[in-house]
């Protein structure tokens, strides 16, 4: 009960206070329309119309939050998911793209750190590099991966998973190396005494000692793959929460964009959520749980 | 002693096999086709003076051979197996044509980082650190914000570009917008983590000297919360970067690197877009570092700003 009063509800009430911000704030963007309609027309609206009339917009500037609720619903629940006007189909088409691309962006960046962490020369090479290029926009080459491997044969899902693939790939080598170098000298000495190998103290030593920086990277890397996934559905218009967004904003449907915004959200806090859950099962596992 | 040091010198000749397979691979490769044979020789030799530099300390010695081989190897490649301009340029064209196009890539830079990013990054977080000293005295607010915050951060909120656009129109108050929503959440999240960094005994501290509340921000919680406050505006940097060009993408006036960037790929001019992105990656850095060297003057007292022996 408590625990309710002190976590929950302040929660619950930032967000309410959220809805009626966005509530006036519509009322406020659209009135404009509103009034020119009117003047058109050559009526003077009371206020309680005009604020009648912002809520119900066809195509409002902004749209009031219960207008994007039903439009969700209706994308989502309504439709077929085989159909292309479906939300989930869109949805899984920027997943699918997402969890390829975060597969290979994770397997190459823990690969990479593995050759840090074990060859001196590569550490001094390659390490530099990688930070540095966390600085760098990476995203800004996603039209040009997209359309140059379009150009040669290769669309739709692959080019969208390399740019999720780039962009999850740095968060976890950078991790992965401060992660499997974390075990103090004490530890390292003590399996130098076990005499054991190389690979031995990969496996009972560094690997478990670099979770918890692996599952940290991991949840940077999984959000920043679905936005590279919807980054990269903007050049072709092939299906998805990207291209959702772009056809939307092209045609001026903004309670589309909205929609398709709310999906991706929560395809994020999904996917977030999922490696936070992996998170905290294999960290009790291995006796680390905080 | 000395005899052991000779066997550990002379330790190399039973594996002698392992220092020469690299050369037997380039050889083999060269069999199949001497342009592989060629590349691999080369990224032989280069990852040999690297093994032999790292010895030693020379780490940006080897990390700019590195980066110096990866270049070259880039350059051979598209030459040797003469790719098209359209799929990969070479280097050279990539430089020469950022030579050419300097007033352009400028004018650009201008719209996109400095008019674009470089505001929208001071009002987000300007905002961000406002709204955490805000809501600083308000245990509700904070247990309530905070968990949000964290949400919000991890949303793809790049989407929000198009409806952004939309709103403040084609020129860089669009892209400005985009920053302020991106850096917003991380920056107060930093921020909050920050001000609750000074410990209890520091606090009470204070109190036994009678300061007031804005006394002890000003003088101690605001000091203890610069490494976090650094920290998110230096992740803040690329994500403004990144807002900045992302939202050019959905429209903007006929400048700027995100507009360059979308419509040299449609025509298929590949070396405008690398000289673009080369920019990009240059001011990505740029800024970074000034913001990094701001935080160096102003911790000087962390642990993390102490020289490295």
């Amino acid at each position: 009960m408590n625990w309710i009063r002190t976590h929950v509800w302040p929660i619950v009430a930032v967000l309410l206070a959220l809805i009626v911000v966005w509530y006036v704030a519509a009322a406020w963007m659209n009135s404009q329309w509103t009034l020119d309609q009117a003047a058109r027309a050559q009526t003077t609206p009371s206020f309680g119309e005009i604020v009648a009339d912002t809520m119900a917009q066809e195509r409002p500037k902004l749209p009031a939050p219960h207008q994007v609720a039903y439009s969700f619903y209706d994308l989502v629940f309504d439709k077929k998911i085989t159909s292309r006007r479906s939300l989930v189909y869109h949805a899984w088409i920027t997943l699918s793209a997402t969890l390829l691309g975060f597969a290979i962006g994770t397997g190459l960046g823990i690969a990479l750190a593995l050759g840090i962490v074990h060859n001196r020369a590569m550490d001094q090479s390659v390490m530099p590099w990688a930070i540095a290029s966390q600085t760098i926009p990476i995203l800004a080459i996603a039209p040009m991966i997209i359309v140059v491997l379009n150009s040669i044969g290769i669309s739709g899902l692959i080019p969208k998973a390399i740019i999720s693939a780039y962009l999850s790939f740095f968060p976890v080598v950078v991790g992965m190396v401060a992660g499997l170098r974390s075990p103090d000298s004490m530890q390292m000495d003590l399996l130098k005494t076990y005499n054991a190998s190389p690979v031995q103290v990969l496996f009972k030593l560094r690997l478990p000692a670099s979770m918890p920086f692996l599952f940290a990277s991991l949840k940077v890397g999984i959000a920043a793959a679905l936005v590279g996934a919807v980054v990269g559905e903007l050049p072709v218009q092939q299906g998805g929460l990207g291209a959702r967004l772009l056809g939307g904003s092209y045609y001026g449907q903004t309670i589309q964009m909205w929609a398709a915004l709310f999906m991706a959200a929560i395809l994020a806090a999904i996917l977030v959520f999922t490696v936070a859950r992996i998170e905290s099962g294999v960290l009790k596992r291995l006796g680390m749980a905080r | 002693m000395s005899s052991l040091e000779e066997n550990v010198g002379r330790d190399w000749q039973p594996t002698q096999w392992r220092n020469w397979a690299p050369v037997l691979v380039a050889l083999a490769l060269g069999a199949i086709d001497w342009r592989f044979g060629l590349l691999f020789a080369v990224w032989l030799a280069s990852w040999w003076t690297n093994a032999v530099l790292a010895r030693g300390e020379r780490r940006i010695l080897v990390a700019a051979v590195f980066g110096i081989t990866m270049l070259v190897l880039w350059e051979m490649a598209v030459r040797l197996f003469a790719v098209p301009l359209v799929i990969l340029p070479a280097p050279s064209v990539i430089g020469a044509r950022i030579a050419i196009s300097l007033p352009i890539l400028w004018g650009d830079f201008v719209q996109t980082a400095i008019k674009g990013a470089l505001s929208g990054y001071i009002m987000g977080c300007g905002a961000a650190v406002i709204t955490a000293v805000l809501i600083d005295r308000s245990k509700f607010l904070q247990s309530g914000l905070l968990p949000v915050a964290n949400f919000a951060a991890a949303l793809p909120i790049v989407g929000t570009a198009p409806i952004l656009v939309m709103w403040f129109g084609f020129d860089w108050q669009s892209k400005a917008a985009v920053v302020v929503v991106m850096v917003f959440f991380p920056m107060l999240i930093n921020t909050m983590a920050g001000l609750r960094a000074s410990e209890a005994m520091q606090r009470d501290l204070m109190r036994t000297y009678g300061a007031s509340y804005w006394q002890t921000l000003a003088k101690l919680r605001f000091p203890a919360a610069m490494p976090f406050i650094f920290n998110g505006l230096k992740i803040c940097t690329t994500l403004a970067l990144i807002g900045a060009i992302v939202a050019e993408f959905f429209g903007s006036p006929t400048q700027g690197m995100g507009f360059r960037i979308s419509t040299a790929v449609g025509q298929l001019a590949l070396d405008t877009v690398w000289a673009e992105i080369t920019i990009a990656a240059l001011a990505g850095s740029a800024f970074y570092g000034a913001v990094a060297l701001i935080e160096r003057g102003v911790t000087f007292w962390h642990p993390s700003q102490r020289r490295q022996r």
